[in-house]
């Protein structure tokens, strides 16, 4: 569905991704696993188009996205749902014309259709009832279910998900687990999951690439990964606070810092 | 605030401004006054017309009749040529009407006066004004005056 | 050669700046047609931009006209010449104040809440949301509010030297007794529609397009945090502030030099 071959991008000097190459089966929920600034947003981007890579491709349904028109962009974009980290959402628009936005721009159905086709949406996510609720009366977990209809609006065949647990009670945190697997299902969609949240994501995804300094430090199944014998995919994996990634922020022995006064 | 009372406002915000747009037309300028009142023009000569300006007013026992509409320089006479835009309403001036220039107030704006003459003709499209006096220069009456004193 | 270096490194991102900033003004001029066949979007924001400006605009023109009506009648009463109250009071608004002053203050009021909205928009992923959904926010978000912003200053402008010359009747003529008929009669005769009036208007389109063009732009690069947007906001004012007084004196000697 998705691939990725030799992807490099950089931002100013810093190396973001150093020649990686990985692939997004179809119909399946791929994670793509790291810690914060590993640069898991921009990979999302990336495979939407917003970014373009120094070198390497990424090819969406057979088309290498870099090389289409905007036209052309547009039109796969459509295909493609997102959901951001922070929802996103429009804040002068209720959660009903949140919903219903993208479709009142792509398409000329009659309102009344439109109206039914927000309401499913919203009846996936289950809220059905928060419809004249304004973004801002939204707690963080609803916001992200507004955003998922929303993502789901167009009948896409790819969803991104980008840190969908961060930040969630553990309520709400199972209803988005739930939500992200049945959606998957029902709708045959291609899924991707960003996220540092190994718990939640190991329970759902059929398969999980881990990033690390612009490299894919392991990848396979969760319960491969969970025997990797890479010591970082360890460390990772079970939320060590010593490792290969040291607890200390890199620095002179402690008794060299202290005799230097 | 809902979609009707946004859109009411706004057009009542639209309005009031183009109302303010005719207020300074109609109240604040000149607009009328340059509006095509049916006018006829005349012109005449002068030997200095210092300051007189393009849309200067021409006034008649102070009341302004009409309007400068073009000022040109006549290298035959070395004379200025002034045309003047008189209101169609005042199409009654005498021909040996005469023009002088005048200014408002010490220092203020130059403006021609005309006066009447005695004659049954009338003053038409394209008509000249014969009788003119041009306009007084602050220096040379000051020279003139002081000359004058001194001589006493 | 360290202070070298930095003066060349800033006046490359100078530059940088301005060339994001005329492609951005040029993607705008792209999708203005798209905004003329979305009128509910235009109006939205005429709401925002020009109405909410509205009782500011008209309360410093009644206030700073008021001003100009005392000042005037002190300063010309000294020569005899309180009749020309109204010329001084129209020729100084339509043809300078009204247009700065209104300008200054829409960069204020309107100006910094398109910054602050915009890079809150982009903070929140709002921006890249609506690019995800194929939606080019250029067209959706941006061009709606310039072209809000183009058509509300010159309207607000004429409002504010129209109150002004009502506030410069209400302290010249009722307060001081200038009298009534040569207040509005020189006024009449002296001020030209063309040279004054529609050159003041001219310049009030200048300054809309200028402000609107800032404030959207520093909004849409802005830094995508709240210290980011922060400053994005006082460059808006601050840089709206100098290029009006700028293009002023530049129209100014333009368009009244040769007169
Ligand atoms: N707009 C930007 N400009 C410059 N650097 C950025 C920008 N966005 C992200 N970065 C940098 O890119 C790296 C990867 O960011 P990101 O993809 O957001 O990480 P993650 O989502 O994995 O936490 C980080 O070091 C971040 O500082
Ligand atoms: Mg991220």
């Amino acid at each position: 569905m998705i691939s990725i071959r030799n992807l490099t991008f950089s931002r100013g000097e810093q190396k973001i991704f150093d020649n990686i190459s990985l692939d997004i089966m179809p119909h399946k929920i791929t994670a793509i696993m790291g810690p914060s600034g590993a640069g898991k947003t921009t990979l999302l981007k990336l495979i939407g188009g917003q970014l373009i890579p120094d070198t390497g491709s990424i090819t969406v349904d057979g088309k290498n996205i870099h090389q289409l028109s905007r036209a052309q962009l547009y039109t796969l974009r459509k295909k493609m749902g997102m959901l951001f980290q922070s929802g996103a959402l429009l804040s002068d628009m209720s959660v009903f014309d949140n919903i219903a936005f993208p479709i009142r721009e792509h398409t000329q159905l009659p309102e009344n259709i439109i109206h039914t086709l927000v309401l499913l949406k919203l009846n996936a996510v289950g809220l059905r009832g928060a419809r004249h609720l304004m973004p801002s009366e939204l707690s963080g977990g609803m916001a992200r279910r507004v955003a998922m209809a929303r993502a789901i609006a167009l009948d896409p065949e790819v969803i991104m998900y980008d840190e969908p647990f961060t930040g969630q009670d553990p309520i709400s945190l199972g209803v988005l687990v739930r939500l992200i697997q049945t959606l998957n299902k029902t709708l045959q969609l291609t899924s991707i999951i960003v996220s540092h949240d190994v718990e939640e994501t190991t329970s759902i995804a059929d398969y999980i690439y881990v990033l690390s300094q612009g490299q894919i430090a392991g990848q396979g199944t969760p319960k491969e990964l969970a025997e990797s014998d890479s010591e970082w995919v360890q460390q990772f994996m079970h939320g060590k606070a010593d490792g290969p990634v040291p607890f200390h922020y890199p620095c002179d022995s402690f008794t060299a810092d202290l005799l230097a006064h | 605030m809902n979609k009707k009372s946004t859109e009411i406002l706004v057009g009542l915000f639209v309005c009031i401004g183009i109302a303010a747009l005719f207020f300074m037309a109609l109240q604040v300028s000149n607009f009328q006054a340059l509006q095509n009142k049916a006018s006829y023009t005349i012109t005449a000569n002068f030997e200095n017309i210092s300051g007189l300006k393009d849309e200067a007013l021409v006034s008649m026992a102070g009341v302004p009749i009409g309007r400068v509409s073009n000022i040109q320089f006549n290298a035959d006479d070395y004379n200025a040529i002034v045309s003047m835009r008189i209101d169609q309403q005042y199409a009654n001036l005498p021909t040996d009407t005469s023009a002088s220039i005048y200014t408002a107030g010490l220092l203020g704006e130059k403006y021609i006066g005309l006066t009447a003459g005695g004659m049954d003709e009338f003053l038409t499209e394209g008509s000249i004004i014969e009788l003119t006096q041009s306009s007084l220069i602050l220096e040379e009456l000051i020279s003139q005056f002081l000359f004058s004193s001194s001589d006493k | 050669m360290n202070y070298l270096q930095h003066l060349g490194h800033s006046t490359l991102k100078s530059l940088a700046k301005l060339g994001r900033a005329s492609l951005f003004f040029y993607t705008i001029i792209t999708a203005l047609p798209y905004v003329l066949m979305r009128p509910k979007l235009l109006i939205k924001q005429m709401f925002s931009v020009g109405v909410l400006s509205f009782w500011l605009i008209i309360i410093s023109g009644l206030f700073v006209g008021m001003v100009i009506g005392l000042q005037g009648v002190y300063t010309l009463s000294t020569y005899g010449a309180e009749g020309s109250l109204g010329i001084m009071v129209a020729a100084s608004l339509v043809r300078e104040l009204g247009p700065v002053i209104s300008a200054l203050l829409f960069a204020g009021r309107a100006g910094s809440a398109l910054t602050a909205e915009i890079g809150l928009m982009k903070t929140t992923e709002q921006l890249s949301g609506m690019e995800m959904m194929a939606i080019d926010p250029i067209k959706y978000i941006i061009a709606p509010r310039f072209l809000a912003g183009f058509l509300s200053l010159p309207l607000l402008a004429l409002l504010f030297s129209s109150l002004g010359i009502l506030g410069g009747h209400l302290t010249g003529v009722e307060l001081l007794h200038v009298d009534v008929g040569s207040y509005w009669v020189q006024m009449q005769s002296a001020i030209d529609f063309y040279d004054d009036i529609v050159n003041g208007i001219i310049k009030s389109v200048i300054f809309a397009w200028i402000i609107s063009w800032i404030a959207l732009f520093e909004g849409y690069d802005a830094l995508p945090t709240s210290a980011g947007i922060s400053s994005a906001t006082t460059r808006t004012v601050v840089n709206s502030a100098f290029a009006i007084l700028f293009f002023d004196l530049l129209l100014t000697a333009i368009m009244f030099g040769s007169a």
